[in-house]
């Protein structure tokens, strides 16, 4: 690894910035009291977690008592999901979702489907996008709940949570959104949008690892997944994560404050990076381009070569990336959300994910788009696809789909 | 995944050896699929004389330790005879390595079983081999799933005796694999690489495979019952 890092992986995490750890450290070291104690210790921590509620509340458009803080965005989606279906009667036991959705809302899914729910997975265009016609089809009498990332954490595509909660609502379905990748990155006023649940985590905009939120709109009823004593509004035992609560708040407080200049110059490191990868024969973008897509995110296919090497070399020349490749997930197969938009199984296997914040700079942009060209030729040298690698057809004319575009 | 290679695996991945083709080679294989993410190409120089391989190239496609794992079986395979690499076992390339992560293991199995085939391909073409006419029957059908490694163990699933059942009839085949205690999170990418290797058999046009949860000996109620006809009677049941 060369010493100075080039970080563009964090839609995966963020560094925690120094302000943040600031206003944590108090909370380990002077005011380390427990929100349950009657004390004054304890009354200080319990001070400090309302205050963060509240702030992390707001800027959800949310009253702070809607709010419960869980250990991640995870736990967050289990809670939703497992919870929703604790309390659901008899005759709601169907789910809906899609099939670019991050594990912490398929495996829940999964779960229930093993013990009699029903769940359907919604395809989804090309871009990633959801087609609230779609969605309305999908739903019965039965459905109880739909589940949908407002940000997909692998391609970037943000979903029209407006369309696809109004038909929800037309229904009387709960609608909960998985959404840590854009909460501080793009708006989210639950007044405005028709959602009843709202995962979040604090480690995506600077903050700590080990913190999430559950907004849970009031008046939706949820069983909690764990038991003991009757912390977060009896919904999430266990002494509260109070310096975790405090560095989420400042966090956020921090990622608010200038949230469209950072994000419009964000994105123009990413649109950067996209045209600069462009550039590159046989290369592709997944996911849609311009405002439909995380300020964050980009992903990109190069043809012929795979991952995991690309992602090792670049990590050799100092630049941190992930890969929808099969080698470099625990479970060998490619991601679903890749396969999903359509992509070829080799297709998948050969895509890099750069994501971005807004620590990153142009300067980081250019280097690292030299990187990657070195990286790919070299790998492309030595490439067992002798005949496509000399073919003519390049970029956009190039067949990156198993389905043609009508298909879809 | 943050996967540990070690500093072999890194040094032949970051400088891999013998890389590229032979102009006018003896012999070429490629072995894997683009689809699995991992494909591999041999070419061979022998000397018809002694059967010595004087060359050896590679090209790959795929992750850091297919690139590796090829470039260490060609390192092994110069200067050997034919017979010699069609002795070769891949976890002695994954020894030369330092050793390779289970989910791995599979690389070297492909990197062996690709320069053997380039091997055959030259005994084939200088009349020492003949062109097998694969017949597909539980023995060779059994033979050929020894190739598909399970990722948690890095062993082969025949070894690991996951092949619970196999029913060949005329072009059609039934195989179920018992996950024996494997994550299910590998299910899906057991079944594919079988379902890839039965695939790859032409006596094969229709294959059916199927995952059994629990143990091997029992069908499970949330399996559903065997297809029609699909009665144990075969393979270890």
């Amino acid at each position: 690894m060369s010493d100075k890092v080039i970080y563009f992986d964090n839609n995966d995490t963020t560094p925690l910035v120094e302000p943040v750890l600031q206003a944590m450290i108090p909370y380990f070291t002077v005011h380390y009291g427990n929100p349950a104690s009657l004390h004054q210790l304890g009354l200080e921590a319990e001070e400090a977690v309302s205050e963060a509620r509240a702030a992390i509340a707001g800027y959800l458009g949310a009253s702070p008592e809607e709010l419960i803080f869980t250990g991640s965005a995870t736990e967050a989606n289990n809670l939703a999901i497992l919870g929703a279906a604790g309390m659901a009667s008899p005759r709601k036991r169907h789910l809906v979702t899609s099939k670019i959705e991050h594990s912490a809302v398929l495996n829940p899914m999964k779960r229930l489907e093993k013990s009699g729910f029903k769940v359907t997975y919604l395809e989804v265009d090309r871009e990633g996008f959801v087609d609230p016609d779609d969605l309305r089809k999908a739903l019965t009498d039965e459905t109880l709940l739909v589940s949908l990332a407002h940000g997909n954490h692998e391609i970037g595509t943000l979903q029209d949570l407006q369309a696809l909660g109004a038909v929800c609502r037309e229904r009387g379905v709960l609608f909960h959104s998985d959404a840590p990748q854009s909460f501080s990155k793009v708006p989210l006023d639950v007044g405005q949008v028709p959602v009843d649940l709202v995962s979040i985590n604090a480690h995506k905009l600077h903050g700590p690892k080990g913190i999430g939120a559950l907004y849970v709109r009031r008046g939706v009823k949820l069983q909690k997944i764990m038991e003991g004593a009757p912390q977060e509004s009896n919904l999430r035992p266990g002494t509260e994560n109070v310096p975790g609560a405090v560095g989420f708040a400042e966090a956020a407080r921090i990622a608010f404050q200038d949230m469209t200049a950072d994000m419009t110059r964000v994105s123009a490191l990413r649109d950067r990076l996209i045209d600069r990868l462009l550039e590159i024969p046989h290369t592709h973008v997944n996911g849609p381009r311009g405002e439909r897509r995380l300020a964050t995110n980009a992903d990109i296919t190069f043809k012929y070569i795979e991952g995991e090497a690309i992602l090792m070399h670049l990590s050799m020349r100092g630049v941190c990336v992930s890969s929808g490749s099969a080698c470099s997930s625990k479970s060998l197969t490619p991601s679903n959300v890749l396969t999903a938009i359509g992509l070829k199984h080799e297709d998948a296997h050969g895509s890099i994910r750069f994501s971005f914040s807004k620590l990153n700079t142009f300067e980081e942009v250019d280097e690292a788009a030299e990187k990657v060209k070195e990286v790919v030729e070299l790998l492309r040298s030595m490439t067992a696809f002798v005949p496509q690698i000399h073919s003519e057809t390049e970029g956009e004319g190039e067949v990156f789909y198993k389905k043609k575009k009508e298909e879809f | 995944m943050a996967i540990k290679y070690t500093p072999e695996v890194i040094e032949h991945f970051t400088h891999p050896q013998n890389v590229g083709e032979i102009e006018g080679a003896d012999a070429s294989a490629t072995e894997g699929s683009p689809a699995c993410g991992d494909m591999v190409t041999f070419t061979l120089k022998v000397n018809p004389e002694n059967k010595i391989i004087e060359d050896v190239r590679f090209r790959s496609y795929g992750c850091a330790s297919n690139i590796a794992t090829a470039s260490m079986a060609t390192v092994l395979a110069k200067g050997k005879t034919t017979d010699e690499v069609k002795a070769f076992h891949p976890k002695v390339v994954a020894e030369r390595l330092g050793g390779l992560p289970a989910i791995k293991m599979h690389c070297s199995v492909l990197a062996v079983n690709g320069l053997k085939a380039a091997v055959k391909q030259w005994e084939i073409a200088h009349g020492l081999a003949q062109e097998e006419e694969v017949v597909c029957n539980e023995q060779t059908i059994r033979k050929l799933l020894k190739g598909v490694i399970n990722p948690e163990t890095g062993r082969s699933i025949v070894a690991m005796n996951m092949v619970n059942y196999i029913k060949v009839e005329g072009g059609r085949v039934y195989v179920e694999i018992a996950l024996m205690g494997t994550d299910e999170l590998y299910a899906e990418n057991i079944r594919e690489e079988v379902t890839e290797k039965l695939e790859s058999m032409k006596c094969l046009q229709e294959v059916i495979v199927r995952i059994l949860e629990r143990d091997k000996f029992e069908m499970k109620a949330e399996n559903g019952p065997r297809p029609e006809g699909e009665q144990p009677g075969g393979g270890e049941a």
